[in-house]
């Protein structure tokens, strides 16, 4: 028997926890979701349940129930803090679990996140990622105000225009890592010499001008910021269909998918590969990650009671994107391993409350997990991409410039 | 009547990419590990310091068309970087120099208010104006922003910046888990704002931070930067750091407020200043003539002449004389991403004064820019030192100082550990923190 492959769990965190009335459990601490001892103390909880890493995430609107712009809702959690921030202020305080938010491509410049998530790389030694998201229309726009782009309503999602128009925004977000990959390439690992004798600082040809000329916008480089630790840190996309596999299909290495069921995830992770080969990614690793929204409890009665306590709470079952599990311990781990056999690496927990769900993934699950031997008891390497397998990559620009030398020695 | 004794503010500027910073020397460390960070970021609050600061450039440097190697090259993200920071010291302030023609104002609004509220009230936004082009090549909204637009465009920035702050009044969450109310009304945060720069309308997503809004330093030297600063800064950081040039600067700055309705003591003047120190203040001096060597290398001496000349000067010898052939007029183009070459306005007068500088002293070229480029440092004894730099604050050459060390990352220990605690026996700078954020180290109040 082949050994099992190891499984990666991940922990998503926003605000109070998954559901929308999470905010009003007893343990809630809702009134300190804009401080930083909060986002630490959730971080360090998923370090000492040794999970490979958090994603925070983030939108540049209001919050909103509605697709496209704010709501006139009173009774959910509102106000956030820039994700990126929030990971470099957990960096210095955590040692081992990777730190992935969210950036959002559409409006912003793939030169200051490039840069941002480089120095997240650097304050974590190692441990930084984000997720992207790509841009949207209508109210997002209207924040920035330097482009139109229509609103998108859930009900015209299948207009051709509206499946063009979002196809166009999952291209532009591609370019939008592909800048940010070459900026991160854009200094060779060795580029800094200190050569006294000369006194050069940097070796300069070892710089790159990445001169990216797009549909959307050319950068010329080189980053401000030397090569980050991991060399490329972490890349991840969540996607629904199509369209946003292939963005994770070009550009990720870890694609957070939706499935409703094993067989339904094994269909995403085949259509996912297709993608893969077709950009030429064949060879190369993408970890593909089911997202969850877990609700657990000692017995899977009390979990379904939490669930169904939350849900009147709020005045409707939660709605998700996400397959919402309530269960023991015992039964999301029975879940996971089953679903891992369709090809999944590892899933997205999304705790419905925080603390508590959050608990009951590092201190039920994980523990669940490892007396079936199928997950870590500790942290096997330093780096967020050791944790997920994958190895340092060569610098695009230092390996075309050894085939320039080599050529022109011959 | 006698004025009262006024209390010193300082800073910890981390060295960067000039040739100030002295990266040759044995105990230099790195410049983008963030164990130097929190060196000096450590050293800054052990001393009580009001505030660490970062400059900030979006184009790594060029001289011939080709990137600039003998000075630092590289430097952290600078939002990044100081949450980083916010979680290894607990009063310090933080504050970074971000560009106001690069970004947009809803996204740099969210970065310092989420820095605001993660640091605790410890954010200050150095806004720079830097427009040019050839920076503009590394942005989506590329660039190029005509010289006189861009205080218009950074006053608009700013403004718009402040609308967004505003937004959220402070009361809106009330977040009562009995009745299930987070929000004591619908639609927090909105916003509307037109002008010829920005067209920008939502609801801002971050609820109001500790502090109501960053403390807003302005850096630059013009008319327009000092009105621009009179009219909207909490705090100038200045070149001007020689006591005659520090009382000029600082009583025209000053002088500027009341036309805005502000009072003197809503403006902190700050120039950069650097320091060596030493047993006596000979022995300081003799490490000072080192460390000035040690800056200006023959190599860096001819970078330095070729932007002034705007020519390639690459064939003269830095220990000879200055060059007999006249600067090139018209815009310079031998140097990139530089704000220093506008200092050259009038080349061939200051070639000149260079000339007669290096005949009247029998000086050769590196030692003409040795002497022409050294900026006010505070050289001598931790006592000499501790003396000046009071006398300068008591006599208004300016508030205080932001320190730029010349060595990463433990230049600033000496000062630390040696000059401070002259000052706090003095009188002039605080023991102990009183205050939590940065406003109250600074003496400012909270925004309305
Ligand atoms: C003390 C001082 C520090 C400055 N630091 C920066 C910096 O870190 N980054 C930057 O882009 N510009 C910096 N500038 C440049 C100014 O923002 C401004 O673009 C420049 O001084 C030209 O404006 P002016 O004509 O008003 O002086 C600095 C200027 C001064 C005087």
């Amino acid at each position: 028997m082949t050994p099992r492959p190891p499984l990666h769990l991940a922990l998503a965190l926003d605000g109070a926890g998954w559901h929308p009335a999470a905010w009003r459990e007893p343990r809630a601490r809702t009134a300190e979701l804009l401080d930083a001892r909060y986002w630490t103390d959730l971080v360090q909880e998923a370090e000492r349940g040794l999970l490979d890493f958090v994603t925070i995430e983030d939108s540049l609107g209001l919050q909103s129930d509605r697709f496209d712009g704010p709501d006139d809702r009173t009774d959910r959690v509102r106000g956030r803090l820039d994700a990126v921030l929030i990971a470099a202020r957990v960096a210095p305080l955590t040692t081992r679990i990777g730190l992935v938010p969210s950036v959002i491509a559409g409006h912003t410049e793939p030169f200051h996140i490039s840069k941002a998530i480089a120095t997240l790389d650097y304050v974590s030694a190692g441990r930084g990622g984000l997720r992207v998201r790509a841009g949207s229309g209508g109210a997002e726009a209207a924040l920035f105000g330097r482009r139109q782009i229509p609103g998108i309503t859930v009900a015209d999602l299948d207009r051709p225009e509206v499946v063009a128009l979002i196809t166009e925004l999952f291209d532009e977000a591609a370019d939008y890592v592909e800048v940010v990959r070459r900026l991160w390439d854009s200094w060779e690992d060795d580029a800094e010499i200190r050569d006294v004798a000369t006194g050069r600082f940097v070796d300069r040809d070892k710089l790159h001008y990445i001169d990216f000329e797009g549909r959307w916008f050319s950068v010329r480089g080189p980053s401000i910021v030397p090569r980050p630790p991991q060399g490329q840190p972490l890349v991840t996309v969540l996607g629904h269909n199509t369209v946003p596999y292939r963005l994770g299909a070009r550009q990720a290495d870890v694609v957070y998918v939706t499935p409703r069921d094993a067989d339904d995830a094994r269909r995403i992770v085949g259509e996912i590969r297709t993608e893969q080969d077709a950009a030429g990614r064949g060879d190369e690793t993408v970890h593909v990650f089911a997202d969850l929204v877990v609700h657990l409890a000692d017995s899977a009665a009390q979990a379904a009671d939490n669930r169904a306590r939350l849900d009147e709470r709020a005045g409707a079952p939660q709605g998700s994107d996400a397959h919402i599990v309530a269960g023991t311990p015992g039964e999301l781990a029975d879940l996971l391993l089953d679903w891992q056999s369709a090809g999944l690496a590892g899933f997205r927990l999304r705790p419905a409350t925080i603390p508590h769900d959050l608990e009951g993934i590092t201190r039920g699950l994980v523990g669940e997990l490892q007396s079936r031997g199928a997950f870590r008891t500790a942290y096997e390497a330093a780096t967020l991409r050791g944790l997920l397998g994958l190895a340092r990559p060569a610098n695009r620009y230092a390996a075309a410039a050894a085939a320039t030398n080599s050529t022109a020695a011959v | 009547m006698s004025r009262p004794t006024k209390q010193i503010h300082l800073a910890a500027h981390f060295p960067g990419v000039n040739n100030t910073t002295v990266w040759s020397d044995p105990a230099a460390g790195s410049q983008i590990e963030f164990s130097s960070f929190v060196h000096l970021a450590r050293a800054a609050e052990r001393a009580k310091f009001d505030f660490f600061f970062l400059a900030e450039g979006l184009r790594l440097r060029e001289q011939n068309g080709r990137i600039h190697d003998l000075d630092v090259v590289g430097r952290p993200d600078t939002f990044t970087v100081l949450a980083a920071i916010a979680a290894v010291t607990d009063r310090l302030g933080l504050a970074g120099t971000i560009n106001s023609t690069f970004n947009e104002p809803y996204e740099v609004a969210r970065q310092f208010a989420s820095l605001d509220h993660l640091s605790a009230g410890r954010a200050a936004w150095n806004v720079v104006t830097s427009w040019d082009a050839f920076t503009g090549e590394n942005f989506r909204r590329g660039g190029y922003l005509a010289e006189q637009d861009r205080y218009e465009r950074a006053r608009r920035f700013l403004h718009t910046a402040w609308e967004l702050f505003d937004s959220w009044h402070g009361d809106e969450i009330i977040a009562d888990k009995d009745t299930g109310q987070f929000l004591r009304e619908p639609g927090p945060g909105a916003f509307a704002h037109h002008d010829d720069f920005f067209d920008i309308s939502g609801q801002f997503n971050v609820p109001r931070s500790p502090q109501g809004r960053p403390v807003i330093f302005q850096a630059g030297d013009s008319d327009a930067g000092r009105e621009f600063a009179a009219s909207s800064a909490d705090a100038i950081f200045s070149r001007h750091s020689t006591f005659e040039e520090g009382q000029a600067f600082y009583a025209d700055i000053k002088g500027r407020l009341a036309k805005f309705g502000r009072r003197p003591d809503q403006l902190v003047v700050l120039p950069a200043a650097t320091f060596v120190l030493g047993d006596t203040d000979a022995e300081a001096r003799e490490r000072a003539e080192v460390i000035r060597h040690q800056q200006v290398s023959g190599a860096t001496a001819i970078l330095f002449a070729e932007q002034l000349w705007n020519r390639d000067l690459s064939s003269y010898d830095p220990d000879g004389p200055v060059p007999e052939v006249d600067p090139l007029p018209g815009e310079n183009t031998i140097s990139k991403g530089r704000a220093s070459v506008r200092m050259f306005d009038d080349r061939l007068a200051t070639v000149r004064q260079w000339r007669e500088l290096s005949e009247a002293k029998k000086l050769s070229l590196r030692e003409v820019v040795i002497e022409v480029t050294g900026r006010q440092s505070f050289i001598g004894s931790a006592a000499t030192v501790a003396e000046t730099i009071n006398r300068f604050v008591q006599q208004d050459a300016s508030d205080g100082f932001i320190l730029v060390p010349h060595i990463v990352p433990g230049g600033l220990d000496d000062f630390a550990d040696q000059v401070v605690p002259l000052l706090q026996e003095r009188g002039v700078f605080r023991a102990e923190y009183t205050g939590t954020t940065l406003r109250e180290h600074l003496g400012l109040e909270l925004p309305g």
